[in-house]
């Protein structure tokens, strides 16, 4: 009723003027009957009435709720001192828009990743397990949850019954060929239990999960993820019941997974049933550590005694297998804490510097909004002289900060719309499983922000311009503005704040950036300049014989060594720094047998070509390479690293010694798995930055790897090279897909990406920071220039040197950028020991870093400040007296 | 021009809305003819002050005990009439009734025998 009344006030008004006019008329009429002539009958109407304005304004007032009147008054009063000065309105906005937009993304980030639960049925029920290597040797409490062998799965699901269900899933790739000759394509699948989807509580958008019949070796049924579903069949639901060819290999469609699914991230295309392309003695094995299983914990079953019951039964089978790589016990992980396990750390580390930026960012708009403040002392003094009351007055300035954050607040939310998907975009190992995207929360907390940025921004400029003091400012003269000494002060300290806040940016962002550095230039052991690696994978259906294989391999490095400017040319499965790969546990056939108890010795797994180590530049330090005709029966050699030498054959004589490693029977004579060491070469590193690894090399030429990766030296810019070897490889088999064609660099450096985004982030935030204390700086010491002028031209008329000026100012402004320094460099102190565990081979008070910082920050400062400096002193010492 | 004292006004104030709403029971009116009616039925005793009318008419219509429609006046020009409504009618009833027992209150406070009767 009454907010009718207020949306309708205007037509009210207009209707009381139309009444006031009648009544007048009226009146009029009357008075003019009673005899009086027509200017005084009109005169006696209006008197009678009174003040028509002051009617209309009472009614006006009726029609509006108060608070809000006064509200719309504050806001209409800020907004109206705010576009006075343009240029400060737009600087301070910009400055919250980038502050708080950094934030809220930062938010929407972690929010999506760590803060809210996975989209599953009843989320909080669900555990990943994982096999637990109780072992005293040393390691991170994570490097001892090992993947799950699927024999240990199995007999986990069959003998206890503590969970409410278990399922388990590995990664897979396949070659996707199309029908009517589509390009071929390598695809990210993943292999799931029958059970995975309805333990997860996942309801297909078309068609249905697997049944428990589909869950069997052989089998060939697969499920769309919906990105290959829109991208490849055009979102077409007809795709359900028809085939695609995996591998050469028809497999039916039998349902598409929903959108939102992208567990456990967005690169997975396919599922197929776990058990479809493997062999029964896979499926039985317990020393195949790489897969992850999920269980959903029994509301009526306490987790620990759920544990309890499936730890039983894995050390029972660690017990039955003393000699393989049967872990002891099993630990638990929640599912989201799973996911969100190599992000979290940076994450929070990122949202604290990001945090401090903001306060930065306030602090800095507290600055500027002091400043406007002095230059609007007397206003206030002569308003609250005339009975304004405090409240009034802070809360009328408060408004003013509030708008500045309130559009600042809105840019960072519409900023936070696109902001967080490039990040996710830009880090590879972020999970998605929820997807990335703003949600109440996020602007909830973008509300708080906003309105925290307001207060902090706006108190303290508030309290300061209507303090007691500020009679003073009517009673003293401009000219001298002693008045303002607190001001300053308070300013100097905001700045000193401001300082010191960005020492601790950019020393946090000089460490993790050194370290990243340190880690890119970490010695491989081996040649990483002018490298192509590429990848394909030989299908099993097309290439059923290790002949098959050879034959195409064979074909393909002689093609590629012929091109021209290709120096060598390496074949196996993996180059050194692309990552882990997977490891085999062995025994030496000539050493006594291991005593139970006894940690069994493991060693990277790789596969070789005879001209690899001379192609990739690493050195044969005893024995000899691979030759060509170690093929087939004649293939059962080993060539090991110099650390492998010297951990299990204290330093030599391993040369002609056999490795048993059951995990890798020979491919020809199940059962045997002896290789005959036939050489020594020099150690290279899985991942820049990790310890060297003990690696044995098996010849490619067994023929039984199908996925391949091809490194091609160069003598010139090596993705020049890309081209011309994808076309070798077409000619040899056109529906063969290539993937991953990067330079070594960037396989390098995609396993570093992570501490690369980290470093780069933090270095733009710090930057960002700097600049606005830069700002800073430059403000206050323009202000204090401005309130000095008078003292300045008295100075000069007495006879200061120009220099002498200069120099006054810039030690002036100097002061709080060396204080604001001293107190940043003890922040860094406390704060770079939390950092610590993010460094590769850098310390948290690394000398160079913090001598750079200091450097910085100095030239930054006496760059803010030499040009109010110099400004001060080219003052026209009589206009400097005359001003007001 | 006669002025009416504060005490007066403070009065009108409290029974404004009262007056109006009697005043619509002789039928419609617009604005200067309630003021007029209130007037003279208080023998120029009262003087209704413009500034506290059309508020009070705007807020009894607010309230609905009061419709309001444009028509012309007795002297042919456009005015704003007012119309007292069901639930106007039940007010006024209300008002009287607190009216008559505020009055006689006073009275008796006052010592006049038998209140305001």
């Amino acid at each position: 009723m009454s907010w009718l009344r207020f949306l309708h006030r205007k037509r009210s008004d207009a209707e009381l003027k139309d009444e006031i006019a009648a009544f007048l008329a009226e009146e009029t009429a009357d008075n003019e009957a009673r005899g009086m002539s027509p200017d005084e009958a009109g005169r006696q109407a209006r008197l009678k009435f009174g003040n028509t304005q002051k009617v209309r304004e009472s009614l006006w007032a009726q029609n509006s709720p108060q608070p809000f009147t006064n509200i719309a008054r504050d806001v209409k009063y800020a907004f109206r001192t705010l576009s006075r000065t343009p240029g400060f309105s737009i600087i301070a906005i910009l400055i919250m828009v980038l502050c708080i937009g950094a934030a809220t993304s930062l938010f929407t980030v972690v929010r999506s990743v760590v803060l809210r639960p996975l989209p599953f049925r009843d989320p909080q029920q669900l555990v990943m397990l994982y096999e637990f290597h109780r072992g005293a040797e040393a390691g991170t409490q994570d490097s001892r949850y090992r993947p799950v062998a699927p024999g240990d799965f199995y007999d986990w699901r069959e003998k206890t019954s503590g969970f409410e269900d278990m399922a388990i899933m590995r990664y897979a790739g396949y070659n996707l060929t199309g029908e009517r000759g589509e390009l071929p394509e390598s695809v990210r699948a993943a292999a799931g239990s029958w059970n995975l989807f309805q333990l997860l509580g996942v309801q297909p958008a078309f068609g249905r999960a697997f049944t428990e019949s589909e869950d069997r070796t052989g089998n060939t049924v697969v499920m769309l993820t919906w990105s290959v579903f829109e991208r490849r069949f055009a979102g077409d639901a007809r795709i359900v019941g028809r085939q695609i060819h995996l591998d050469g290999k028809p497999y039916t469609v039998v349902g598409v997974l929903p959108s939102w699914f992208t567990y456990p991230d967005a690169g997975i295309q396919l599922w197929v049933p776990y058990r479809a392309d493997v062999s029964p003695e896979f499926l039985r094995a317990h020393d195949h550590h790489q897969s992850k299983v999920i269980a959903r914990l029994r509301p009526d079953v306490s987790p620990a005694s759920a544990l309890a019951q499936v730890g039983a039964v894995q050390y029972q089978l660690h017990l039955q297998y003393p000699h393989d790589p049967v872990n002891e016990d099993i630990a638990p992980r929640a599912l989201n804490e799973d996911l969100a396990r190599n992000v979290k750390k940076p994450l929070i580390l990122m949202l604290w510097a990001v945090c401090c930026m903001l306060l930065i960012g306030c602090l800095n708009v507290a600055n500027l909004l002091v400043a406007r403040g002095a230059a609007r002392q007397k206003e206030v003094a002569i308003r609250s002289a005339l009975g304004a009351q405090r409240t009034v007055l802070i809360r009328e300035q408060l408004m003013e900060s509030l708008l500045i954050c309130g559009a600042g607040g809105l840019g960072g939310i519409l900023l936070s719309v696109t902001a967080p998907r490039l990040l996710a975009r830009a880090w590879k190992d972020l999970p998605s499983a929820q997807g990335i995207h703003l949600d109440g929360a996020v602007i909830a907390f973008a509300c708080v922000l906003m309105f925290a940025a307001a207060l902090v921004a706006g108190l303290l400029p508030a309290f300061s311009t209507t303090s007691k003091k500020m009679m003073s400012a009517l009673q003293t003269s401009a000219r001298i503005g002693t008045s303002s000494a607190s001001r300053t002060t308070l300013r100097k300290s905001l700045l000193i704040g401001e300082i010191g806040i960005t020492v601790v940016l950019l020393v946090s962002a000089g460490l993790l950036l050194k370290s990243f550095l340190r880690l890119r230039s970490s010695d491989l052991g081996c040649i990483t300049q002018n490298m192509l690696t590429l990848q394909y994978d030989l299908p099993d259906k097309k290439y059923n014989i290790p002949a098959k294989m050879n034959a195409f391999n064979e074909a393909l490095l002689q093609r590629v060594r012929a091109i021209p400017g290709v120096h060598g040319a390496a074949l196996g499965n993996v180059v050194p720094g692309a990552g882990y790969w997977g490891d085999f546990v062995f025994t030496v056939k000539e050493h006594p047998l291991l005593k139970p108890g006894e940690e069994l010795p493991s060693a990277l797994a790789r596969w070789a070509d005879p001209g690899y180590f001379t192609a990739l530049g690493i050195p044969l330090v005893s024995g000899r390479f691979f030759n060509t005709d170690e093929r087939g029966s004649r293939s059962y050699k080993v060539i090991v690293s110099r650390q492998l030498v010297q951990q299990y054959f204290a330093g030599d004589g391993a040369i002609g010694k056999h490795l048993r490693v059951p995990a890798h029977p020979h491919p020809q004579v199940p059962g045997e798995a002896d290789y005959e060491i036939v050489g020594v070469v020099g150690d290279t590193l899985y991942r820049a930055g990790q310890e060297p690894k003990p690696t044995m090399y098996f010849p490619v030429f067994e023929g039984d790897q199908n996925g391949l990766m091809l490194a091609l030296h160069t003598d010139s810019d090596p993705l020049q090279f890309s081209i011309s070897v994808q076309k070798q490889i077409a000619s040899l088999d056109p529906e063969l897909p290539v993937s991953d064609v990067l330079t070594m660099d960037q396989v390098i450096g995609g396993s570093l990406v992570n501490a690369s985004l980290s470093a780069t982030l933090m270095l733009a935030f710090a930057v960002l920071s700097l600049i606005l204390a830069a700002v800073g700086l430059y403000g206050v010491l323009s202000y204090l220039a401005t309130q000095r002028t008078a003292e300045l031209g008295i100075r000069m008329a007495l006879g200061a040197e120009r220099l002498q000026l200069f120099q006054l100012m810039l030690f002036d402004g100097m002061r709080p950028a060396l204080f604001g320094l001293g107190l940043g460099l003890i922040g860094s102190l406390a704060t770079t020991r939390i950092l610590q565990s993010m460094l590769f081979g850098t310390k948290p008070l690394d000398p160079v870093v913090l001598a750079g910082v200091v450097g910085t920050l100095l030239g930054v400062a006496v760059l803010a400040c030499l040009a109010p400096a110099w400004r001060a002193s080219r003052l026209d010492p009589m206009k400097a007296l005359r001003t007001e | 021009m006669r002025r009416s004292n504060s005490a007066e006004t403070e009065m009108l104030k409290g029974t404004l809305d009262m007056m109006i709403l009697r005043t619509l029971v002789g039928g419609d009116a617009h604005g200067h003819t309630i003021a007029k009616i209130i007037e003279r039925s208080s023998e120029d005793v009262l003087e209704v002050e413009q500034g506290s009318l059309y508020p009070a008419l705007h807020r009894l219509e607010d309230r609905r005990w009061v419709s309001s429609y444009w028509g012309v006046s007795e002297n042919n020009r456009k005015a704003k009439f007012y119309r007292l409504t069901a639930e106007g009618r039940k007010q006024l009833v209300r008002e009287t009734s607190r009216w008559r027992q505020m009055t006689r209150a006073i009275g008796l406070v006052m010592g006049e025998e038998g209140g305001a009767q």
